[in-house]
């Protein structure tokens, strides 16, 4: 458990030292959220109603910006080694990473999450539902997107293999995601999306760090 | 203590080495040698258990060293080709991971200063004790090998030391620095297997010669 906690320390002090680099998923978000009015118009009624998929298309798109150095810094300096010579088994190291990402692109976008909603002009009643389904969102991006940044590491063009892989096994986080944001604006109950949303964590949460150590274990040989 | 059996190891479809045998007593050195390719590093990460190999076996105490390769990990300490320094951090916080597994250094209060005193400790080891609040990125290439060998000294509990070109770039004060450790090391009863085209200071070493 002190390894865990050392790892996490670790990757959470280096990414406070590349603020640059941790802060740059956030801006994504902002200015991309903020392309769509300028895109379809600010009338208000039309921005409200798109503004839970807005949020979550553009949650998505900013998590997957972080992800190519995930690993790959790690890889190509010869720390990678290290880790998985921490005594520490490789999924841990992949839980350790997705911990560290969730903490550092996911809680921002989380909290970002309301501004940009504002913006938008999303009805109020959907604020708690696109919240309450970001959490268990942002982490599952996290999972999903360490295990694809392990199996791509050491590939060539792995930065365009990423989202691809990423991509479709985010498609039900994006629906149920922005499910429960919509069923909430317009007064039905979100608890439905969000017990979804929650199933396919409960689902990732095992799986996605033994697929991502097992991959690491894989590019290290 | 460390024993191969007929080790072989394939690399990108080519063989790059059959019938590795060796036998590593209490204190005992190893160097690898060998042209460019021979598997010199392929053999240290096949025995970091980082590689699978493609037949033989790695012994410890007559057990299969590689059975389990995270109990295997804990008892070996691995300095590579790269240096594994994040230039984002300060020399003393490059450390800071490798110290988790000191022993007696894990919580806070008088634990962590245990662990602060060992990254010092390990520093002044190799030399870069004045630059331990440097930022790492302003180390000479020298510099950060020896900040990589520092993390030997912090695992002075590690019995087996697997070492890749340990030397390269390093100044005459350095190796010698270097090379005390290493002794220091192999009289506690470590063992020590280093790849190298250089001489290292290693009194009574084997050699083992790929080809």
């Amino acid at each position: 458990m002190s390894g865990f906690a050392a790892l996490v320390g670790r990757e959470l002090r280096l990414s406070l030292r590349q603020l640059a680099d941790t802060l740059a998923a956030v801006l994504f978000f902002f200015v991309a959220g903020t392309l769509f009015p300028l895109a379809i118009g600010p009338a208000p009624e039309v921005l409200g109603r798109m503004a839970p998929g807005i949020v979550w298309v553009c949650a998505l798109l900013a998590a997957l910006l972080p992800l190519e150095r995930l690993f790959g810094a790690d890889f190509d300096d010869g720390s990678l080694d290290q880790l998985l010579l921490s005594g520490l088994p490789a999924s841990a190291v992949a839980a350790g990473k997705a911990l560290a990402h969730w903490l550092v692109t996911g809680v921002p976008l989380l909290a970002a999450s309301v501004p940009l909603g504002l913006m938008l002009r999303m009805p109020e009643p959907a604020f708690g539902a696109l919240v309450a389904g970001l959490l268990p969102g942002t982490a599952l991006l996290s999972l999903l997107g360490t295990a694809a940044s392990a199996v791509v590491l050491g590939a060539r063009r792995g930065a365009v293999l990423l989202p691809v892989l990423v991509l479709p096994l985010s498609v039900p986080v994006l629906i149920f995601g922005a499910a429960a944001a919509d069923a909430a604006s317009v007064g039905l109950s979100a608890r439905p999306n969000l017990l979804l949303l929650t199933a396919y964590l409960a689902a990732a949460l095992p799986l996605c760090p033994l697929a991502a150590g097992a991959a690491l274990r894989g590019a290290a040989a | 203590m460390l024993t191969a059996r007929a080790l072989a190891a394939f690399r990108g479809g080519r063989l790059v080495f059959r019938d590795i045998d060796f036998d590593l007593a209490a204190g005992g050195a190893l160097l690898l040698s060998g042209p460019n390719g021979s598997g010199k590093s392929t053999l240290l990460r096949i025995l970091a258990g980082l590689a699978p190999a493609e037949t033989g076996q790695l012994l410890w105490d007559s057990t299969d060293a590689l059975a389990d390769p995270i109990s295997h990990a804990r008892r070996l300490a691995f300095v590579g080709h790269t240096d594994a320094v994040k230039p984002g951090l300060t020399v003393s916080e490059n450390l800071l991971f490798a110290a988790h597994a000191v022993p007696g250094s894990t919580g806070k209060g008088a634990k962590r200063t245990g662990r602060d005193a060992a990254i010092a400790d390990a520093l002044d080891a190799v030399g870069l004790g004045a630059l331990a609040d440097l930022p790492a990125r302003y180390l000479s290439a020298g510099q950060r090998r020896r900040l990589a060998l520092a993390r030997l000294a912090l695992r002075r509990d590690a019995p087996l030391w697997l070492l890749d070109e340990p030397t390269l770039g390093l100044d005459v004060a350095s190796v010698a620095r270097l090379g005390a450790l290493l002794q220091a090391h192999r009289e506690a009863g470590g063992l020590v297997i280093a790849a190298t085209h250089l001489p290292l200071p290693l009194a009574g070493a084997g050699e083992l010669r790929l080809q």
